[in-house]
C-alpha cells in the first residue's frame, strides 16, 4: 500500500558546473569573453559599456541615449535598421541599467554576417536624428503620464529618490527633464561612452573561426585605437534616514507599499548570507512575509523583498500592494516580521528549507549557455571571478540559525528603513 | 524539434515525456482541460479562484509548497479562459517529490474552509490590483462583454465582478474539483533530465490508483455571427485617450490561425512593422499602437489598440487604424515583408527550445489542441501562409459589422476633438 503521507526521500542537490569563457584582449582596448555552445542555432553578442556621467549626474541622458542607438546612423535610417534586423529574424535590444548600457544582438547563426555589421555601424556612426529624438521624447512623456497614475510606479520612484538621493541611482525622469534634453549633449555622451576601451563584449553560442574573424574585422583595429581611459567617476551613497513617507491618493482602493534602504553588495563577504536572510524574510513564495501577509491574512495578492547589487553599493527593498483598509495592519505585520527576525533564531527546519530552495534555484538558473553568460557577468562586473559561486554555495550550505539571527541584527533593522506608502493609511 | 514519447494510464491520464540530458533539472507540467469558459455565468472567476485553492493542501499533504521548496523546487500556475496549467521545476534527482505532490492533489484536495476564506481575499486583492487600481485596468472587463454576447468568453478569467468571488462556497469548490480535476481531463508532461521508463514507473506508482471520474463533455453556447458594429465610450480618470478594436476571427484550431497570427505580426511586431512605422514614426498619430490575436480555442479575437498622441483626435486616430487595416484587404503584402515575419517565427521557436519549462508547456498545450506532434509542425504551417491567404482573411475580419470598439476618453480632455 502506497504511503501518501510520507514524502519521498530527499536527494542532495548537486553543485553547479559553470562554463569558463575564453577571453580575448584586442589592441584597441576591447575585451571579449567567448562562451562556446557548438550545438546552438542561436548566437548572442552583448556589448556592455560602463555608464559615463558628468559632475551633475543625469541618468536620463544615458537612458535616452541608449534608446536612440537604434534610431539612425550615417549609413542607415531608423527604418532601414529596423527592417534589416527584423528581416533576418534577429533581435537588437539596447538595455539601460544603473551602471551599464548594453546593446544585445540575438540572431540565428546562419545570419551573423548579415546583422553584426549593423551593430558596428550603430556603435560608430550613430547620428541621433532630431526628428527621431522628438518622437521618442513625445512618446515617453506620454507613457510617463500614464505610469504616474500607477501607485506602485510612484512608490518605486519615491523609493529611489529617498534612498539614493540626487545621484545616478536616485534621479528619476520628469516631463521637464525630457524637454531639457538636446541632441548635442547626447552626441557628446555618445562619443564619450561608446568606445572600445569602455566596452566588454560577451559572445555565446556556436562561436567558430568565421564568427571570430568577423568580430576581429569589425571591432578590432577598425573600431579606432585605444584612446584614453574613461573616467569611472566613483561616488559614495549616503545612508538615508529611516522614516515613513505617505503620498495620499484619495481615490485609491489599494495602497502601494515600498520600503528598504542601502545594503552591502556582492563585493562584501556577507552578501550571500544577506541574500539568504532576504529569501527567508520575503524572497520567495514560502517566505515569512508571504506566509503571514498573503497566505494567513489575505491582505495582498503578493508581497516580496529583494536585494539589489549595484556597482557603488547594494540596496534592499520590499514591495506590495494592499487594500487601503488593511494598509496600517500590513505595516504593523511587516514590522513584526523584522522584530521576529532579530529577536529569535529561525528553526533548523526553516533554515534547511530556505537552503535547499536556494540551491535548487541556483541549479535551475543554468538553462542555456546564455545563463552561463549572466552568471559570469554578475561576478565580473563586481570585480570577482567564478570562484565566487563556490563561496556562495559554501555559505548557503553552512549557514546556521544563529548566523541568520546575527545577519538580521546587523542588516535588517526596521527603524532604519525608508517606508513609502502611496494610497491611504486609514 | 522537440522529441517526446507518450503513454496513457488506464484511468485516462495522458503522459508525455521529453528527455533533455543537458540540464540537471526536471519539469512537471500538468494541464487541466478547464478554464473560465467552463464556468457558470453566475459564478465567474471560479476556475481561477480554484487554481489558488490547489495550493491549500491535499488529502494527505497539508501544505503543497514547503515540501517542494524543501527539495529545491519551485512552482506556479496560471488560468486562462481555456485552460488551467500547473508547473513545477526541481532538481531532477528529486523528481519523485513532484509525483507525490501532484498525484495527491489530483486524488483529492483537503477542502479547507480556512484556505478558501484566505484565497477569496487574496483573489479580491488581485482583482483590485490588476483590474481596478490601474489606468485602463478594467479594459477586458469592458471589451469582452462588448465583443461576446453569448459565449462564456464574455467574462475575464478574474471574473465579472468581485461579488462572484466573495460568494464562493466550499460545496462549489468540491463540485468543481469532482467535475474537472480528473485524470482523464489532464495532460501531464515530464521534461528534462529524466528517463521514459523512470517516468512511467513513477506515474503508475503515484497516479495509477486515482479514480477515473465522470467524463466532462463540454457543450458551450457558440457565439453567433456579429452583424453590426458595436461601440462603447467611457470617460475615465486616465491621463491619455485610448482606443481598442476587437474583431472576431479564426480560433486556435482553425487552419487559418497561422495566417491571422502573421497578419498581426505584419501590423505590429517589431520596429519595422506597419503600424509602428506609419502611425508612430511617420504620421506621429500615436504614442503606442499594437495588434495581436488572443489565441483562444473557440471564437478568437484579433485586437488592434493604441493611444493617440496629444492633440490628435480620437476620430482621426481611429480612421488611421482603419486605413492600415483596409490596406491589408486591398493590397497584397510584399514578398519580403511576408518572409520577414516568417523568419521571426523561426527564430522565436528556437528561443522556445532553450527552456525545458517552455518545451513542456508547449507540448501539453499542443496535445490539448489535438496532438503534441503538431508543435513540431508549427513552423512549416507558418511558412506555408501565402499573400493571398492574408488578403482573404483580412477581408473576412476587418469589417465594421465584425468590430467592437472601446474608447476611453481622458477626463478633463487634454485632447482636441
Amino acid at each position: 500500500m502506497l504511503n501518501r503521507f510520507a514524502a519521498p526521500e530527499f536527494q542532495t542537490i548537486k553543485d553547479l558546473t559553470l562554463v569558463h569563457p575564453e577571453s580575448i584582449n584586442y589592441t584597441n582596448g576591447l575585451k571579449a569573453f567567448v562562451f562556446q555552445a557548438a550545438e546552438l542555432d542561436l548566437i548572442k553578442f552583448e556589448f556592455v559599456f560602463d555608464n559615463v556621467f558628468d559632475d551633475a549626474e543625469n541618468p536620463l541622458l544615458n537612458t535616452v541615449l541608449c534608446s536612440m542607438l537604434k534610431e539612425g546612423t550615417n549609413t542607415y535610417t531608423s527604418a532601414e535598421l529596423a527592417e534589416h534586423i527584423d528581416f533576418y529574424g534577429a533581435y537588437l535590444m539596447p538595455e539601460y541599467s544603473f551602471d551599464h548600457t548594453a546593446l544585445t544582438l540575438y540572431t540565428m547563426h546562419k545570419y551573423v554576417d548579415k546583422v553584426l555589421p549593423l551593430v558596428k555601424d550603430i556603435l560608430t556612426n550613430s547620428i541621433i536624428p532630431q526628428k527621431e529624438l522628438d518622437t521618442y521624447i513625445r512618446n515617453n512623456k506620454q507613457s510617463l503620464l500614464i505610469s504616474l497614475q500607477k501607485n506602485d510606479f510612484v512608490a518605486r520612484r519615491l523609493f529611489y529618490q529617498h534612498v539614493f538621493g540626487p545621484t545616478r541611482y536616485g534621479v528619476v525622469p520628469t516631463p521637464e527633464a525630457y524637454d531639457a534634453i538636446g541632441r548635442e549633449v547626447l552626441l557628446e555622451l555618445y562619443y564619450k561612452q561608446f568606445r572600445p576601451s569602455n566596452c566588454t563584449l560577451f559572445i555565446a553560442g556556436n562561436v567558430g573561426d568565421a564568427v571570430l574573424g568577423l568580430v576581429e574585422d569589425l571591432f578590432s583595429d577598425s573600431w579606432g585605437a585605444s584612446s584614453g581611459s574613461v573616467h569611472p567617476h566613483p561616488f559614495q551613497l549616503v545612508l538615508p534616514e529611516g522614516k515613513l513617507i505617505l503620498e495620499s491618493k484619495a481615490e485609491a482602493i489599494q495602497s502601494a507599499i515600498r520600503m528598504g534602504g542601502l545594503m552591502v553588495n556582492r563585493t562584501h563577504a556577507d552578501f550571500p548570507a544577506v541574500q539568504f536572510v532576504n529569501t527567508l524574510l520575503g524572497g520567495f513564495f514560502g517566505s515569512r512575509l508571504m506566509a503571514n501577509i498573503r497566505e494567513d491574512k489575505g491582505y495582498t495578492y503578493s508581497i516580496g523583498s529583494a536585494v539589489g547589487n549595484l556597482k557603488y553599493g547594494g540596496f534592499f527593498t520590499i514591495a506590495s500592494e494592499v487594500g487601503t483598509a488593511v494598509t496600517k495592519a500590513t505595516l504593523a505585520e511587516i514590522e513584526n516580521e523584522f522584530e521576529n527576525l532579530q529577536q529569535r533564531q529561525p528553526s533548523v527546519k526553516e533554515v534547511e528549507l530556505v537552503r535547499n530552495y536556494l540551491l535548487g534555484v541556483m541549479l535551475g538558473s543554468l538553462e542555456s549557455i546564455f545563463s552561463h553568460v549572466d552568471k559570469f557577468k554578475a561576478v565580473y562586473f563586481s570585480g570577482l571571478d567564478l570562484s565566487y559561486y563556490s563561496y556562495y554555495n559554501k555559505v548557503i550550505q553552512e549557514i546556521t540559525p544563529a548566523n541568520v539571527q546575527d545577519i538580521a541584527i546587523r542588516y535588517f533593522d526596521y527603524s532604519k528603513l525608508v517606508k513609502i506608502v502611496v494610497g491611504k493609511i486609514d | 524539434m522537440v522529441n517526446f514519447n507518450r503513454f496513457k494510464l488506464d484511468n485516462g491520464l495522458n503522459v508525455l515525456v521529453h528527455e533533455d540530458h543537458t540540464t540537471a533539472m526536471a519539469v512537471v507540467n500538468i494541464l487541466y482541460n478547464v478554464g473560465a469558459r467552463d464556468e457558470s455565468p453566475e459564478q465567474t472567476g471560479f476556475a481561477h479562484l480554484f487554481e489558488h485553492l490547489m495550493f491549500g493542501g491535499s488529502a494527505h499533504i497539508p501544505d503543497y509548497d514547503s515540501p517542494l521548496q524543501q527539495v529545491g523546487g519551485e512552482n506556479n500556475a496560471f488560468t486562462s479562459n481555456d485552460i488551467t496549467n500547473y508547473y513545477l521545476t526541481l532538481p531532477a534527482n528529486n523528481l519523485e517529490t513532484a509525483f507525490w505532490l501532484e498525484s495527491d492533489r489530483m486524488l483529492s484536495l483537503a477542502f479547507s474552509e480556512q484556505s478558501l476564506e484566505v484565497q477569496r481575499q487574496v483573489v479580491s486583492e488581485e482583482f483590485k490590483q490588476r483590474y481596478l487600481n490601474q489606468p485602463y485596468g478594467d479594459m477586458w472587463l469592458r471589451l469582452r462583454p462588448l465583443a461576446y454576447k453569448v459565449h462564456p468568453y464574455r467574462w475575464a478569467t478574474i471574473g465579472k465582478e468581485l461579488k462572484h468571488i466573495e460568494d464562493a462556497r466550499i460545496e462549489d469548490v468540491k463540485a468543481f474539483f469532482n467535475k474537472f480535476y480528473t485524470p482523464r481531463n489532464a495532460i501531464m508532461v515530464v521534461a528534462g533530465n529524466v528517463h521514459f521508463d523512470q517516468v512511467r514507473l513513477l506515474t503508475e506508482k503515484w497516479f495509477g490508483n486515482i479514480p477515473t471520474g465522470t467524463p466532462y463533455h463540454r457543450n458551450l453556447p457558440q457565439e453567433p455571427e456579429q452583424v453590426e458594429a458595436r461601440r462603447e465610450e467611457v470617460e475615465a480618470d486616465v491621463p491619455v485617450d485610448s482606443l481598442y478594436i476587437a474583431f472576431h476571427g479564426p480560433g486556435r484550431l482553425s487552419e487559418d490561425y497561422q495566417t491571422v497570427d502573421l497578419m498581426s505580426d505584419i501590423l505590429s511586431r517589431g520596429a519595422s512593422s506597419r503600424l509602428y512605422r506609419s502611425l508612430i514614426k511617420e504620421k506621429q498619430l500615436f504614442s503606442e499602437v499594437n495588434a495581436y490575436v488572443m489565441g483562444s480555442i473557440d471564437d478568437n479575437l484579433f485586437i488592434v489598440e493604441g493611444k493617440p498622441s496629444a492633440n490628435v483626435s480620437l476620430s482621426e486616430a481611429e480612421a488611421a487604424l482603419w486605413e492600415a487595416l483596409e490596406k491589408l484587404k486591398t493590397e497584397e503584402v510584399e514578398d519580403k515583408e511576408l518572409e520577414k515575419v516568417k523568419n521571426k517565427i523561426e527564430s522565436t521557436m528556437l528561443f522556445a527550445e532553450l527552456s525545458i519549462l517552455d518545451k513542456a508547456m508547449n507540448l501539453a498545450y499542443y496535445e490539448l489542441l489535438g496532438d503534441a506532434e503538431d508543435y513540431n509542425k508549427e513552423v512549416s504551417k507558418y511558412l506555408s501562409v501565402t499573400k493571398e491567404d492574408i488578403r482573404k482573411i483580412a477581408n473576412q475580419l476587418f469589417r465594421k459589422e465584425n468590430s467592437s470598439t472601446l474608447i476611453y476618453h481622458a477626463k478633463g480632455g487634454q485632447h482636441a476633438e
